[in-house]
């Protein structure tokens, strides 16, 4: 499927759940105060969108949100590398994961927030937790397994194991790495957003939703902020998928189906 | 330069190689024939510190072998898994230079030259996985060459080139070879372990173990017809031949 095509059919789903709400609020169906029409809910969001006050507490969901994944990078790769490519630390190590995988990051908040109040702190850690599995499963995932021959390759050079982990395991792991982050994306939005739902004071996306809740007719405010949510998450799947592409045109999974363009240009030797 | 003694290795108790004994001197190039699977492969991983022997040693200049010894190049028999996707051509052949110290710049125009002489210049910019299957094993053989190691190990090294091609990179071999360069040269091809080798040494048996080790004296060393036409070495070919056969 064409890039085109697929941003069309797209847009024509979207357009026909929006037609859908319109139909139901203007036919009665639902009444305008339990469900406002998608129109009233995205002239809202597209109203918000050029508000400053507005933007700055998307700017503060923005900020937690990177920053626990910049954590959950830092943490979740030198941790992945290590599991995956030695494999005494990662027999030691994979009962505890396995034991805290389960864990749904969501059902931590209350328990962080206790612990480190509910502020900035809580929401980035919360966002680190949950984002430093798939970074660290998929690190894993990427090192083990991975052909031994380009690393003995580099070891009968004469490179010791850290550089041929640095050289070989690292770049080899690298799309499945990205694979995790951009999963990583996904689950550290939730947990920001939930985070400053479940605070309900101070800066934030999830802050805005949480006080519109409390007003009268917030409801269009709760439809218009959680629209805002949901675009950041493409947004950010967009702009790290594109990446991936970009990245790592050389691994099998984004080569072009036929990869050898004119092949046989040179077979003279020289002596 | 190296001294094999008893070597001996099983797969899961599956015997392989027995008692292998193989000396050779420095700046030598000893052709390893033998029956496919009989552990070619298996004692070059020896010699190189990836696969530890169940028995016997192996000493280079006097020392045993304890991991991966210094100086070393391989060209693998999986060559194209050996080469990393993601650099290109010129980055794979200069990568190993690394080991060497240098600037940036001396290792490209290594790499470079290195190419040129197997023939891909042109194609130093691409990426391992858009040539054909030859070209990788001559990428292969260019981050070998351009390393110049004190010991190289090639294993079935042209094994994937056309027949001119083939002929090129033997004459190419003998052109680089050194006084200080060690060449173990793995081959299923017995005209190929004649012309090239200084000794040729035939594994068989199973277990395998070196059942002959035929010196190469050609008279003369040329063109690669005469050569092949000369009493001597249709003679060492048709010996090499028979062991190879020999159940
Ligand atoms: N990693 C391994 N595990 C188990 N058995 C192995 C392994 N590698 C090789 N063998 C077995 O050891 C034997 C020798 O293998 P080796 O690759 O050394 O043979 P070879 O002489 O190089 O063969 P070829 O000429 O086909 O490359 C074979 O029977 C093979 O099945
Ligand atoms: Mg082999």
């Amino acid at each position: 499927m064409t890039g085109t095509g697929r941003i069309v059919r797209g847009a024509t789903g979207i357009a026909a759940v929006v037609a859908l709400s319109e139909l139901l609020a203007v036919t009665g169906v639902v009444p305008p105060g339990f469900l406002p029409p998608a129109s009233a809910v995205l002239a809202r969001a597209a109203h918000l969108v050029v508000d400053p006050a507005f933007l700055a507490q998307i700017a503060a969901t923005v900020r937690a949100w990177l920053t626990g994944l910049a954590v959950a990078v830092a943490v979740g790769v030198p941790a992945g590398l290590l599991i995956g490519g030695v494999p005494a630390a990662g027999a030691a190590v994979r009962p505890v994961l396995e034991f805290l995988r389960p864990i749904p990051s969501v059902a931590l908040i209350p328990l962080v927030s206790l612990l480190l109040g509910a502020g900035r702190t809580t929401e980035v850690t919360l966002v680190a937790f949950a984002a430093t599995w798939p970074v660290l499963f998929n690190t894993v995932y990427g090192v083990q397994d991975q052909d031994p021959v380009p690393r003995e390759t580099l070891r009968v050079f004469g490179f010791g194991r850290a550089t041929v982990l640095w050289l070989v395991a690292l770049p080899a792991a690298a799309p499945f790495i990205a694979t995790g982050v951009r999963l990583a994306a996904a689950v550290g939005l939730i947990l920001a957003v939930g985070t400053e739902i479940l605070a309900g004071f101070g800066d934030g996306l999830g802050v805005f939703i949480a006080q519109a809740q409390q007003v009268v007719d917030g409801t269009v405010d709760v439809l218009a902020g959680t629209v805002c949510a949901g675009v950041l998450g493409l947004v950010a799947n967009a702009v790290l998928a594109g990446a991936e592409r970009r990245l790592f045109h050389w691994h099998p999974s984004q080569r072009p189906l036929s990869p050898r363009p004119a092949a046989a240009t040179a077979r003279a030797v020289r002596r | 330069m190296l001294q094999i003694d008893g070597l001996g290795h099983a797969y899961a108790g599956h015997p392989v190689l027995r008692d292998v004994d193989l000396t050779v001197r420095r700046g030598e190039l000893v052709s390893i024939v033998g029956p496919s699977g009989c552990g070619k492969s298996t004692l070059l991983r020896c010699v190189a510190g990836l696969t530890a022997p169940a028995r016997g040693t192996i000493r280079i200049d006097g020392r045993p072998v304890a991991g991966v010894p210094g100086g070393l190049a391989v060209v693998f028999q999986e060559y194209g898994r050996s080469l990393l996707p993601w650099l290109t051509v010129r980055d794979n052949v200069a990568l190993p230079l690394r080991r060497r110290g240098g600037t940036r710049a001396q290792r490209r125009a290594a790499a470079a030259s290195a190419l040129d002489a197997v023939g891909l210049a042109a194609v130093a910019a691409r990426r391992p996985w858009q040539l054909s299957g030859g070209m990788q094993q001559r990428v292969a053989i260019a981050r070998a060459l351009a390393f110049r190691p004190s010991l190289l190990l090639m294993d079935e090294p042209f094994g994937s080139v056309d027949a001119q091609t083939r002929e090129d990179l033997e004459d190419l071999l003998l052109t680089v070879r050194g006084p200080e360069m060690t060449i173990l040269f793995v081959t299923h091809d017995i005209d190929e372990s004649v012309y090239v080798g200084d000794r040729v040494v035939v594994l068989n048996g199973s277990p395998a173990g070196v059942v002959a080790d035929l010196p190469v004296t050609l008279p003369t060393r040329g063109e690669q017809i005469a050569t092949r036409e000369q009493a001597e070495f249709v003679r060492l070919r048709a010996e090499v031949g028979r062991q190879v056969r020999k159940a």
